[in-house]
């Protein structure tokens, strides 16, 4: 655990330093600033705000990590030659970019909002739900990020994994369940799409907002599943859980592989 | 307020005239009149009766003289959860002051704390009611004002709770200034006409804030409704004007901030629609005029049905609205024009404060959610952005005439 | 002192080591010469644990690998190609290694001050040269003290008198009783250095000895034909 902090900080040192994050920063910074000045109103601003957290954040997110992992294969090396654990590396390496990826998230879309935060007086819940949300996009799709690194040796074919998965998950799966609910239409399924829905991290930051910013339209479907799951505060408790989840999951299982890994 | 110092004068008039034959009857434990039955009985028209705080509990009282009853430190009238408090069959009756509380539950009788049965002018004003059936019922009065009563109720079931200000068959009354929680309908209008709702604020009701029907030529303002189980319905009437209201988070699915139904030249203007289930839901109505209202994160701004032809919508502003207009039909006989949206894209080259590029507010998703309800579960995700924007270069499926040729660049103030 | 017993290594179908057995004996310089993909660098990183599934077992100084990562510390690897993250700082790399070793006393300093590292400590990784960089892994290496030195191709990327300056380390270090290995798939002016030469090929070890048996047992002049000679297969 030690190393791993050890491992960290340096990492964070060179990544706040890198220009990719550095240019993530002045991204979520400008395209903020831009939309609160030329829209000044906080439901619009709060809807562009959730497509830069469920598009542009994964994209980010599984590109920069997948990259990050191939361009720095020496180093790890280098690093798996000192005595420390392969734990504590590869802990320290995903730590070390989530943060500062986190970070330039956090200050670039929170900075404009801060100078403006009268207008959002009446969301500020939604706004904390949308850097919730957000963050756990960045943890997430890290995690893909390195787990699909440490399974493939060839970058391209990694680079290529990296971005299906993006694309499934912010758009195809969608798609899919459209396409059931549709075909099922006369069937009660609606759980069943709830649960759906719930697989995907995607959807399920998009439920997290969504459940703050248009419950009126959520809780104006009479459909019995969906009041009881967005009308309670059991929504966002189990959304959060599978969120945690989602960032356990694909993180422990690259750490698995990669400390069994030859390298 | 002014009703108010009437009274006051009234009755120091009335206290400093001995010479005026009418008397002031004083009522409490260490006075004259121990009841209040006593005193309603040995009083004539025109008295005062001072009700001096304590708890009485006297069944149900009858004033049938045109008597001023009022409380002073809100003696508690108590109807034991069996009676009718009191029932007023005089004209000119003014009651104030007063705490009125457990007037019977009863599925034959609309028992109320007070009720007043076929009579003019009479004033009910500054008085608490709590835990009763019906609080205020008037039926087939006029001239009447029920005004600065606070009104709270225990919501439980709609069968076993009764309204908050009920009328029935009434002519020119003014409702005024009143908080009204935890009825069935906050304020109930059956046959009602040229009468005023305003300054109300009606919440947390089992069913509607207001609930109005067969009431021609009344209106109501600067009432703010809020949580009512299903906001606020108006039906079956003529000339109903509706301005300066709040309606808030009505939530549910048959929840509205308006329910409006069969409403014909009506007038819907500067409302204040935020965070409601559906903002307005207008079915089988015609020529009403929906201007300068605010639409504001609601779930369905306006939901409008094939059976409603001639409305205008005109200078709204619609700001983050999950959707702004749902309709069940590919026809549309209704007129948008000029309005604000916030979702609008479009550019103005010409610099008018008008795009120059005409806003369709009905989604393709909101067909598919009006017919598909558990697809609302995609609500803005990338998928459904794609087939929206898609829809948008190619109308196919959305009413070809449900569309704002002008619609604004800017928030209407 | 490093142990290698009946060491096998495939990656599928492929067997990278066959059959290893190799004794590395405490305060002696080894030369492991083989061409490429020979089995060199597999045997290597056996060693340094990067290798983790093989069959047979490898001792490091008594020590059985097993997953376990504290006999690294005795231990210091110069790896073929060096590279950093490239917004720290020479100095970060520094402490961030002393940090990761837990060991900041006993610093063997000289190869930063030889290769004139001290001028470079302020400049970001991304900046510096490849033989820079070199410089900086090689005083890394050498930094802890470590008992076994393991080095991976060390002269390639260095100028001459850079090397120079590795050689005479190299030198100095085990006459103060340091087991070393080194590698090259090519002849290297380390060679004179070698008291005993491992040759690999085709993942096996053709021959294991001091550099005066191999060239009495290849009757060629020098190390370079004698290699020749092994690989065209005219001994066995």
């Amino acid at each position: 655990m030690n190393s791993l902090l050890k491992i960290l900080k340096y990492q964070m040192q060179d990544n706040i330093r890198s220009k990719w994050v550095l240019g993530c920063f002045l991204f979520f910074l400008a395209f903020t600033y831009w939309i609160i000045s030329f829209t000044g109103e906080a439901p619009k601003v709060i809807m562009s705000l959730l497509n830069i957290i469920l598009i542009v954040i994964p994209l980010i997110s599984i590109v920069f990590g997948t990259v990050y992992i191939y361009n720095n294969k020496n180093f790890i090396t280098f690093m798996l030659t000192q005595p420390v654990n392969r734990s504590s590396i590869y802990g320290g390496l995903y730590f070390g970019l989530v943060l500062p990826l986190i970070l330039s998230f956090i200050a670039g879309v929170g900075i404009p909002i801060l100078v403006n935060i009268t207008i959002f007086s009446e969301s500020i819940f939604t706004l904390i739900i949308i850097f919730i949300t957000g963050i756990f996009q960045v943890l997430i799709f890290t995690a893909f990020a390195f787990l699909i690194a440490t399974l493939n040796e060839d970058k391209l074919k990694g680079l290529g994994l990296s971005i299906f998965i993006w694309l499934f998950f912010t758009a195809v799966y969608d798609g899919l369940i459209l396409f059931l609910l549709q075909m099922f239409q006369d069937y009660p399924i609606e759980k069943f799409a709830l649960g759906l829905t719930l697989i995907n991290p995607v959807d399920l930051g998009r439920i997290l907002v969504i459940l703050k910013f248009d419950v009126s339209a959520l809780m104006g479907y009479t459909g019995a599943v969906f009041e009881n799951f967005f009308g309670k505060t059991t929504g966002f408790a189990v959304s959060i859980l599978v969120l945690i989840i989602w960032f356990i999951l694909p993180l422990t299982l690259g750490f698995k592989k990669f400390s069994k890994k030859d390298i | 307020m002014m009703n108010g110092i009437k009274i006051f004068i009234t009755a120091w008039l009335i206290l400093v005239n001995a010479d005026i034959a009418a008397k002031v009857l004083i009522v409490g434990k260490q006075q004259k009149y121990k009841l209040i039955s006593e005193a309603l009985e040995v009083s004539s028209s025109s008295d005062t009766i001072i009700i001096k705080s304590g708890t009485y509990k006297e069944g149900n009282l009858i004033v049938d003289k045109s008597l001023t009853i009022i409380g002073k430190d809100f003696p508690v009238i108590d109807g034991e959860n069996k009676y009718e408090n009191i029932t007023i069959k005089a004209d000119n009756v003014i009651i104030s002051g007063l705490k009125l509380i457990n007037s019977g539950l009863s599925f034959i009788d609309d028992n109320a704390a007070i009720k007043l049965d076929e009579v003019n002018n009479c004033i009910i004003t500054n008085n608490r009611f709590d835990k009763n059936f019906f609080a205020v019922y008037l039926a087939k009065s006029s001239g009447c004002e029920v005004s600065n009563n606070k009104i709270t109720g225990v919501k439980t079931s709609e069968a076993s709770s009764g309204n908050g200000i009920h009328l029935w068959y009434c002519k020119n009354i003014v409702i005024k200034d009143n908080y009204i929680k935890g009825h069935r309908d906050g304020i109930y209008f059956e046959f009602v006409q040229s009468s005023l709702i305003t300054g109300n604020t009606s919440e947390d009701n089992l069913r509607y804030g207001l609930h109005f029907m067969f009431s021609d030529s009344c209106s109501y303002s600067e009432n703010i409704f809020k949580h009512n189980g299903a906001g606020v319905a108006v039906m079956f009437t003529k000339n109903v004007e509706m301005r300066n209201n709040r309606f808030e988070n009505n939530w549910g699915g048959a929840s509205y901030g308006i329910l409006l139904k069969d409403i014909t030249d009506s007038k819907i203007e500067n409302n204040y629609f935020y965070k409601n289930s559906s903002g307005i839901y207008i079915e089988g109505s015609n020529r009403v005029v929906v201007s300068n209202n605010e639409f504001i994160e609601n779930g369905w701004a306006i939901r409008l049905m094939a059976n409603s032809m001639d409305n205008y919508f005109s200078k709204n502003n619609f700001i983050g609205n999950s959707f702004d207009v749902a309709t069940n039909s590919v026809k549309n006989y209704n007129e948008f024009n000029n309005n604000y949206w916030s979702d609008y894209s479009g550019y103005d080259l010409d610099k008018n404060g008008i795009g120059d590029v005409p806003y369709r507010p009905v989604k393709l998703f909101s067909l598919i959610v009006e017919k598909n309800r558990p697809t609302l579960i995609l609500l803005r995700s990338m998928f459904v952005g794609i087939l929206d924007a898609a829809e948008k270069i190619f109308p196919a499926l959305t009413p070809e005439t449900l569309i704002d040729n002008l619609p604004s660049m800017k928030r209407f103030l | 002192m490093i142990e290698i017993n009946s060491l096998n290594k495939n990656y599928g179908s492929l067997n990278v080591l066959k059959n290893i057995n190799l004794n590395l004996a405490e305060g002696k310089i080894t030369y492991l010469v083989g061409p490429n993909g020979s089995g060199k660098t597999t045997l290597i990183k056996s060693i340094l644990g990067l290798v983790k599934k093989y069959d047979g077992s490898i001792l490091v100084n008594g020590e059985l690998l097993n997953g376990g990562s504290g006999y690294r510390k005795d231990i210091g690897y110069m790896p073929q190609s060096a590279s950093f993250p490239e917004n720290l700082t020479v100095r970060n790399i520094f402490e961030m290694v002393k940090d990761l070793r837990n060991n900041t006393e006993n610093m063997d300093e000289e190869l930063i001050s030889k290769f004139n590292l001290k001028n470079e400590m302020n400049k970001r990784l991304k900046n510096l040269s490849g033989g820079t960089v070199q410089k900086v892994s090689a005083a890394l290496a050498f930094l802890f003290n470590p008992s076994i030195l393991i080095l991976d191709e060390p002269t390639a990327g260095l100028d001459p008198v850079s090397s120079g300056i590795l050689k005479d380390k190299i030198i100095k270090e085990n006459g103060a009783g340091k087991t070393i290995l080194f590698t090259s798939h090519i002849m290297s002016e380390l060679e004179d250095l070698a008291q005993n030469i491992v040759f690999i090929l085709e993942g096996k070890i053709c021959f294991e000895g001091p550099l005066n048996s191999l060239i009495n047992l290849t009757g060629e002049k020098n190390l370079e034909r004698s290699v020749a000679s092994v690989m065209m297969g005219k001994v066995a």
